[in-house]
C-alpha cells in the first residue's frame, strides 16, 4: 500500500522527462557554435565596414591628433596654418567659417556642410589602430557622453558625417574621392554592429 | 531671387538670377562697390575678405543667398577719408601698400581681428591675418595692425570721455 504513491511519482516523473524530450529544440551543440561564429562574423564584417569609413581621408582628415586639420587625399597639413583654436573652429577673427560655410561651394571648391569644425581633441583618431579608435568612440569620457544610441544617431545622420558622400570638388574642380563603402552600407554596418553589441574584434 | 541685405549701413534689394553667385559680384557688379577685390576665387588669398555681421568672410566662396536679412561691410563702410577706421589710418601712416590691390582684404581682416582682439600680439597676427600680400608688405602691415590698435584704443578712450 505504502509503495503506490512512489510508483506513481516514478511514472509521472518518466511521463514529463519524455514529453521534455520531445518538445525541445531539435538543435544540436554544434550548431548553437556555428551560429554564434556566424553572429561574430556579421559582426566584424560590420565593424570592418564601419572601420573602412571612419578612417577615410574625407572622416580621418577632421580628426587630427596635433590639433591641425588635414586636407584632401594625402592629408597634408590645412593650408594657410589653420588649425584647432579654442573652440574647435579655428581662430578668433579668421575662423573655419570665414571660408567654410553650411554647403560645399562648387564654384571655389571650398567645401562645407552644416557645423564645419574639427571633431573635439578627444576625438582625435589620426595615427590610432582601428581598436583604439573604436575605444575611443565608444568612450563616453571620450565621445561627448553619447550613448550607443546617440552614437547611431550622429554617424548615420549628422549632416557633417553625411558630408563625406558628397564632398564636391576640390579647387581644380575635380570630385573629391568618397569612403568605399556607400553611405547606405554604412549606415547598415553601424546599426548592426551596434545592435550585435558593439564588441571590438580584437578584444 | 530677392536678397534683402545691409550694405554699409544702408538696406539693399537685388534680384539676382542664381542664388548661388558668389557675394562678391553682387558687391562690386551690382551695388558697385569696387574697393573689395577678386584674387584667387577659391577663398585662399583673402582678397575679397568683408564683413558679413561682424564677421571675415572670403566673398569670393560666399553665396549671396546666404547673406539674405545679414549687415555686410565692405572697405568703404569701414570709413572715409574724413572720418577714417584707426585701420585705414595706420595703414596710411605707415605707407603700407605698394601695388595695393591685396590692402582691402588685408585692413578688413584686420578689423575684424581688432573687434576680437584689441591688444593682439604677434601670434594673434600670425594666426589671423593670412591673406596673401605678393609684394611682400608683411613687414610694414604687422607695424600698422599695432599702430591700429592703438589708434583704436585711443578712440574708444576718446569717445567714453565725450559720452
Amino acid at each position: 500500500m505504502k509503495l503506490k504513491p512512489i510508483y506513481t511519482f516514478l511514472a509521472l516523473t518518466v511521463v514529463g522527462f519524455l514529453f521534455a524530450l520531445a518538445n525541445t529544440p531539435k538543435i544540436s551543440a554544434y550548431e548553437i557554435l556555428e551560429k554564434q561564429s556566424k553572429n561574430t562574423q556579421n559582426s566584424n564584417d560590420d565593424y570592418d565596414k564601419m572601420m573602412d569609413v571612419l578612417t577615410h581621408q574625407r572622416c580621418m582628415n577632421c580628426h587630427p591628433s596635433d590639433d591641425i586639420p588635414k586636407q584632401g587625399d594625402a592629408s597634408h597639413p590645412h593650408h594657410f596654418g589653420m588649425a584647432r583654436g579654442e573652440d574647435d573652429h579655428g581662430f578668433e577673427a579668421t575662423s573655419c567659417n570665414t571660408c567654410h560655410q553650411s554647403q560645399n561651394n562648387l564654384n571655389s571648391g571650398v567645401p562645407g556642410a552644416p557645423h564645419w569644425a574639427l571633431a573635439p581633441a578627444s576625438m582625435a583618431w589620426e595615427g590610432l589602430t582601428r581598436a583604439q579608435i573604436a575605444e575611443r568612440l565608444l568612450d563616453k569620457s571620450m565621445n561627448g557622453n553619447r550613448s550607443h544610441q546617440e552614437l547611431i544617431e550622429h554617424m548615420t545622420e549628422d549632416d557633417l558625417v553625411l558630408w563625406a558622400w558628397e564632398p564636391g570638388v576640390d579647387a581644380d574642380g575635380e570630385p573629391r574621392t568618397i569612403p568605399p563603402v556607400s553611405k547606405e552600407e554604412f549606415k547598415k554596418a553601424v546599426e548592426n554592429w551596434f545592435a550585435d553589441g558593439a564588441i571590438i574584434p580584437s578584444k | 531671387m530677392e536678397i534683402s541685405l545691409t550694405v554699409n549701413g544702408v538696406s539693399k534689394t537685388v534680384d539676382i538670377a542664381d542664388e548661388n553667385t558668389p557675394l562678391l559680384w553682387v558687391v562690386r557688379d551690382t551695388l558697385d562697390l569696387k574697393g573689395t577685390k577678386f584674387g584667387c576665387g577659391k577663398a585662399a588669398c583673402g582678397a575679397c575678405t568683408l564683413h558679413v555681421d561682424g564677421e571675415a568672410v572670403r566673398s569670393c566662396s560666399y553665396p549671396v543667398k546666404f547673406a539674405d536679412g545679414k549687415e555686410v561691410t565692405t572697405i568703404e563702410g569701414l570709413g572715409d577719408r574724413e572720418n577714417p577706421h584707426p585701420v585705414q589710418q595706420a595703414w596710411i601712416e605707415e605707407i603700407v601698400p605698394q601695388c595695393g590691390y591685396c590692402q582691402p582684404g588685408f585692413m578688413m581682416a584686420t578689423a575684424a581681428l581688432l573687434n576680437k582682439v584689441p591688444k593682439p600680439t604677434d601670434e594673434d597676427i600670425d594666426k589671423n591675418i593670412i591673406n596673401v600680400c605678393r609684394c611682400g608688405t608683411y613687414y610694414r602691415m604687422r607695424k600698422a595692425i599695432y599702430k591700429a590698435a592703438k589708434l583704436q584704443a585711443e578712440k574708444v578712450i576718446n569717445e567714453s570721455k565725450e559720452a
